[in-house]
């Protein structure tokens, strides 16, 4: 009997080195591909937010059928999918086709007939207005200055802005403040605030960053804490934390940047060929999203104020 | 009176089902790891490769500056590269001394009541999760840093202040991150020394410490090693914490410097990423994997020679 119980001891241990053997093998493995398997996770994981997105806002069909086209401006690729996106849930019957070329190639496809609708991040121009395009806004592209709540600094002029961007101004002693290094906090590449900031500043690919971080929220921590540091934000992320400057004298509130008299502020256009009444149904449909209760909620959270 | 008989093989009808079904298990078992490998090494390969060739591999690897926004677009992940490499090796240099230095203490200076305290606490050390490494850091290591910053650089006209974001921050970090693989692996090569050697050594009139420094750490060599190995997998692949305090942006590695590691880059810009962009990304990945690789191969293959020595 005890040669028995010998005998079931060792078979259990032999099972337990087995499987320990076996979980080392596969740790290793699996700590080795984390790293490779993130980046498709990441893709994955914004495509389902996007999607859960629009299934909440998702109601009965209308009875259309047809396609839109919608030709323009990178910058609007996020509010354009996203309403593309939430549109087709509503209306299964109609496909929109977003294409993301930019602004003056939209405004010339819809010109000559090639798109319904053309997407651009800026306001039209006299000579493209008197081919008959309309210039319907959608939503305005807002972005805030803001630094550490300790800053004396309260404005900015726009050139001050472009030389602490461009890294020619490294001080605010420079700018009336304290005597103190200014820390540069920017975001990402391929971030469509950071896109809209260096457009708007006429800094594209100028910029020196010292941080280069890949959230808002992430700018906003970073700004919050260290002294000395400067960064820019959407509007709709605003807090107490932060201090938020003043720029040419004027406060960055959605009044202000629709009367036009802050400069870090774009208007996103979907520009037709003539008024909206002309156009078929299926367009008058999706502007009638847009200028909805619902479309204002959409155009919010993608972080732009909607246009009225 | 017929004592009853156990036996591990229970009932013989169902033995060779059961034998039979383990097998298999074991094997499907087996195979899962290599499939794991096989599709993701295939999945990089043909995923990474094509910016490769889009771009010019020379461009990708060697070239300094990163500007895949910009009108004319460069791609050049040449200072990325070597912020992995460098921050890297310095937080294996400062984290495996440190490392094996506690799993001696652990295993053979500690008493036993204060054994109890470290172990522990290494322990726990291991579950943390690496986003907290990384949150401890900016709460705590950046404003240190920053304080350093100021004083070193004052008033230095090319200097650009980080706010305490740097490669040392994120060295730092990663070094505390690997401890707890070093100092488990070695704690336990060091056990494993038979207790003759250091009985040997002692009675041949050599001190405690000696005994450890020429005996024990020698015959636990190749334990420690593998320590080195795993504790290099981890902070060449940490992207979290190191994504919090770096600063991530592209710069050549100094101290001082806001820095990107691999990881970092693919992290930061996949969201928004497109196109060629997106495909450079996935290159990147596949620099990083290949590193790895090599990491792996190599230490493997010392570490076969230097097993090899101690059997004879």
């Amino acid at each position: 009997m005890k040669k028995n119980l010998m005998k079931i001891l060792a078979a259990a241990g032999m099972a337990v080195l087995t499987m320990g053997a076996l979980a080392g093998c596969g740790n290793s493995t699996t700590e080795t591909t984390a790293a490779g398997t993130k980046a498709a996770e990441t893709t994955a994981g914004t495509t389902q937010t996007t999607t859960a997105a629009a299934t909440t806002t998702a109601k009965a069909a209308a009875e259309l059928k047809g396609s839109i086209s919608m030709v323009g401006s990178t910058s609007m690729e996020k509010l354009a999918t996203a309403l593309s996106e939430v549109f087709m849930e509503k209306y299964p019957g109609v496909t929109v086709q977003a294409e993301f070329v930019g602004s003056g190639a939209g405004i010339e496809a819809v010109t000559n007939g090639a798109a319904d609708i053309g997407n651009a991040s800026r306001n039209l121009k006299d000579e493209e207005k008197s081919k008959g395009i309309v210039e319907n806004i959608v939503a305005i592209d807002g972005i805030a200055v803001v630094t550490d709540p300790s800053n004396k600094v309260e404005n900015l002029t726009k050139d001050q802005l472009i030389a602490i961007y461009n890294g020619t101004t490294t001080s605010w002693k420079d700018l009336g403040g304290a005597d103190q290094p200014i820390v540069v906090i920017g975001r990402e590449s391929g971030s469509g605030t950071r896109s809209a900031f260096e457009e708007l500043l006429k800094l594209e690919d100028k910029c020196k960053y010292s941080n280069e971080l890949d959230s808002t929220g992430a700018v906003m921590a970073k700004v919050a804490s260290t002294p000395g540091s400067i960064g820019y934000v959407s509007l709709d992320v605003l807090d107490k934390t932060v201090k938020t400057l003043k720029l040419e004298n004027t406060d960055p509130t959605p009044e202000n940047i629709k009367a036009g008299s802050y400069f870090l502020s774009r208007p996103f256009v979907m520009a037709t060929k003539g008024d909206i009444s002309k156009q078929n149904d299926n367009v008058k449909a999706l502007f009638d999203y847009i200028h909805s209760d619902e479309g204002k909620e959409l155009v919010k959270s993608v972080g732009l104020i909607p246009a009225n | 009176m017929q004592p009853k008989s156990y036996s591990i093989f229970g009932g013989h009808g169902s033995k060779s089902g059961i034998e039979h079904a383990a097998e298999v298990i074991f094997t499907i078992c087996g195979f899962f790891a290599v499939l794991a490998v096989a599709s993701i090494s295939i999945y990089m390969l043909t995923s990474g490769t094509p910016a490769l060739l889009k771009v010019g591999i020379l461009d990708i690897l060697f070239g300094s500056v990163w500007k895949p926004d910009a009108a004319v677009p460069s791609f050049g992940i040449l200072y990325v590269i070597l912020t992995s490499i460098v921050g890297t090796a310095l937080a294996i240099l400062i984290g495996v001394p440190i490392g094996v230095m506690t799993s001696v203490f652990l295993a053979e200076v500690a008493p036993q009541k204060l054994a109890d305290i470290v172990r522990p606490a290494v322990e726990l050390l291991a579950g943390i999760p690496s986003v907290i490494y990384g949150l401890l850091g900016i709460l705590i290591l950046n404003p240190v840093m920053y304080d350093l910053e100021l004083k070193i650089f004052k008033g230095s006209p090319t200097h650009q202040f980080t706010g305490g974001a740097n490669l040392i921050s994120a060295v730092l970090v990663l070094a505390l991150m690997i401890l707890p693989t070093v100092i488990n692996i070695s704690e336990t090569a060091l056990r494993s020394v038979p207790q003759h050697f250091r009985s040997a050594s002692l009675a041949l009139g050599a001190t405690k410490i000696q005994t450890i420094f020429h005996v024990v750490i020698p015959a636990a060599k190749s334990g420690i090693i593998t320590a080195i190995v795993l504790g290099t997998g981890r902070a060449i692949g940490e992207a979290m914490a190191i994504s919090l305090v770096s600063g991530s942006s592209v710069n050549f590695p100094l101290p001082f410097h806001s820095v990107r590691f691999l990881t970092t880059a693919i992290v930061s810009e996949m969201s928004y990423a497109s196109g060629l962009h997106k495909q450079v990304l996935f290159t990147i990945g596949l620099v990083l994997f290949v590193f790895i690789m090599m990491i792996n191969v190599i230490l493997n293959s010392l570490l076969k020679k230097g097993a090899d020595k101690n059997d004879k």
